[in-house]
């Protein structure tokens, strides 16, 4: 495999740079990337400082606008309480983020961790992994969540305060119940590049099995699981707005993207709008993530021509 | 002669499968001096590659085993050390070039990372001062525009200078023993004549010794001093590179001699007629369970009743010369 012209014409003139530019320009190469990328980071910041920007209160009842449509003074109009529903999605846009990313960060991880060990040590242990991969996959998830909040949900509250332990308990259940995928992958990739020659190689030169599995297999395996987290981001928005919806979520009075979807849903006839904008945040917001993702494995993997 | 560095005695490496015990080195005794370069010869299966990953214990256990026997480096035997104890002797005192350049290399970093790597964790280098020094080791194996390949990764390179990068790697913490696996098979000619002399040329610098491992019988005429020829799990012949193709005793080391294409002989030379390059009839037998006697015998045109009998010890024909066949 003889480098393309192009290729070593462009090495040859550049000036040596350090890795993490170079990852930059590739991703900077991946146009919708880039604009969800813009695009999220646009999301977070109203999310973040939208309150001081819009300072309406979520949670002030006018019955004499109820269910306004969009105007100047309600941009995203208002709900059946007249409340206005732009400043409840910056609210609550904050937590389905939050929740979001944390889920994730726990599902890669755990997942990560057991694909990485089942890999590793194959025979017994990994056979034990897998089968409670699978038993995780089995388990009725909806029961699951319920006995879950009813048992852990009150000292969880006690310990970390009503919204603190209510995110907690959602990010462990969804995180807990989403690494499987992501372990599979992961042990999967493990199996096949463990027995490469460059891994045997770094072994001839004293690289301890700690340094190869961190150095020299997982960054190898990390492609497919930047996509897989990408989905889960979302995935674990959309899993949020169900637990919220079965009262097994935030309180109602917190005005997660999911809450309000679900609440909106009853009036899709005669009020649209309210529906339509936490429809498209969480939309906007899992489209730009997975854009994201791809652009990173396009871009964290030299292999590829960019 | 001067110190011996490795001395492998009577090393039985046994792979446990389904079908039973594979021995795979079965008995082997080698040695190699400072500053020799020894090759170990023999075709696919002869136990070659097994015994030089014996000598790094890169063999996964289990399967494998070490079955009776003794690696003994500068006189410490390496069999009873630990994987931690070996991290410190790999690289830094025995390291090793594998056959396959072009997959050898971790495709998500630079090739210069990847040699720096050994450095950061065998000398403690900084990732600066190591960097430099990677620099340094391409330059010294030849590789034009150091400064910006350094930069590269391995993908941007052809198979020659994959197999550079990887002999600057295996060298970067200046071993006193390389190991190289077939290094040039992946390779074509010109490429692999170039890749030997570098060897070579490394080798002096360095004042190292090189275990060659290779089916390539030419390869070993030019490059060493010493020869192993192995066979199913055994050495057969041991002589230097003069005497064994001056002097061929066993009958394999006789078939692998003259099965190398000859520019003198072939074709036209002998009044027209051509003749077939001659061949070692067969394969080498299963050695799950390998016959008794002379394992060679099968395909041996000399072998005798006496062959399948007992097995040949390795006797000394000459000053430096063994051999193992009763002829």
């Amino acid at each position: 495999m003889a480098p393309l012209p192009a290729q070593s014409g462009t090495a040859n003139t550049a000036r040596p740079v350090s890795p993490t530019a170079e990852a930059w320009r590739r991703f900077r190469k991946h146009q919708l990337a880039v604009a969800s990328l813009f695009i999220l980071g646009a999301i977070a910041l109203i999310v973040l400082i939208g309150p001081l920007l819009w300072p309406v209160p979520i949670n002030e009842i006018d019955f004499t606008s109820k269910l306004k449509s969009p105007s100047l003074t309600h941009p995203f109009g208002t709900d059946d309480l007249g409340q206005d529903v732009m400043a409840r999605l910056i609210y609550g846009g904050r937590i389905s983020l939050a929740v979001g990313l944390a889920a994730m960060i726990v599902a890669v991880f755990v997942g990560v961790l057991v694909g990485a060990v089942a890999g590793m040590a194959s025979g017994r242990v990994d056979a034990a992994l897998m089968w409670l991969a699978d038993l995780f996959q089995s388990l009725p998830q909806l029961p699951l969540l319920l006995m879950i909040s009813y048992l852990f949900r009150d000292s969880l509250k006690g310990l970390f305060g009503p919204e603190g332990g209510t995110f907690f308990l959602i990010v462990i259940v969804i995180g807990g119940l989403r690494w499987m995928p992501v372990a599979r992958l992961v042990r999967a990739q493990f199996l096949s590049l463990r027995e490469k020659e460059f891994v045997e190689a770094a072994r001839a030169l004293g690289a301890s099995r700690l340094r190869l599995v961190v150095n020299h297999i997982l960054p190898n395996a990390m492609g497919p699981v930047i996509v897989a987290a990408t989905i889960d981001v979302a995935a674990a928005i959309l899993a949020e707005s169900t637990l919220s919806f079965l009262g097994l979520g935030f309180p109602p009075d917190i005005p997660t993207w999911g809450r309000v979807l679900f609440d909106a849903k009853d009036y899709l006839d005669i009020a649209p709008h309210w529906a339509i904008f936490p429809g498209m945040a969480i939309f906007l917001t899992v489209l730009s993530i997975n854009f994201i993702g791809d652009g990173l494995r396009d871009a964290l993997d030299p292999r590829r021509v960019i | 002669m001067s110190e011996i560095l490795l001395d492998i005695r009577d090393l039985r490496t046994w792979f446990k499968t389904d079908d039973g015990m594979v021995r795979a080195v079965d008995g082997v005794s080698m040695s190699i001096s400072k500053g020799e370069t020894l090759a170990v010869v023999g075709e696919s299966g002869c136990g070659k590659s097994v015994t030089a990953r014996s000598v790094l214990k890169l063999i996964d256990m289990p399967p494998g085993r070490f079955e009776s026997g003794a690696i003994l480096w500068r006189g410490r035997d390496l069999i009873p050390l630990s994987m931690e104890e070996m991290d410190g002797i790999r690289a830094r005192e025995i390291a090793m070039v594998f056959q396959e350049p072009m997959t050898s290399l971790n495709p998500v970093y630079t090739v210069g990372k990847q040699i720096a790597e050994s450095l950061m964790i065998h000398e403690k280098l900084s990732e600066k001062a190591a960097t430099e020094q990677a620099v340094e080791m391409l330059r010294l194996v030849q590789i034009p525009d150091a400064e910006r390949r350094v930069n590269d990764y391995p993908h941007q390179f052809s198979g020659g200078m994959r197999q550079r990068v990887m002999i600057a790697i295996a060298l970067a913490c200046k071993p006193q023993l390389l190991i190289a696996d077939e290094p040039t098979t992946a390779l074509d000619v010109t490429i692999q004549a170039q890749i030997l002399e570098l060897l070579s040329d490394m080798k002096d610098r360095f004042g190292m010794s090189i275990m060659l491992i290779t089916h390539a019988m030419g390869v070993v005429a030019e490059n060493a001093q010493r020869v192993v020829v192995m066979y199913a799990g055994k050495v057969v012949e041991e002589a230097s590179v003069d005497e064994l193709f001056g002097n061929p005793r066993h009958p394999y080391t006789q078939g692998l001699i003259r099965s190398i294409p000859r520019v003198d002989v072939a074709g036209h030379a002998r009044g027209g007629v051509r003749q077939r390059l001659e061949q070692i009839p067969g394969t080498v037998p299963n050695l799950l369970n390998p016959p008794p006697g002379c394992r060679f015998a099968a395909r041996c045109k000399f072998a005798t009743e006496a062959c399948t009998a007992a097995e040949p010890a390795l006797r000394t024909v000459a000053p430096d010369h063994k051999v193992a066949c009763i002829l």
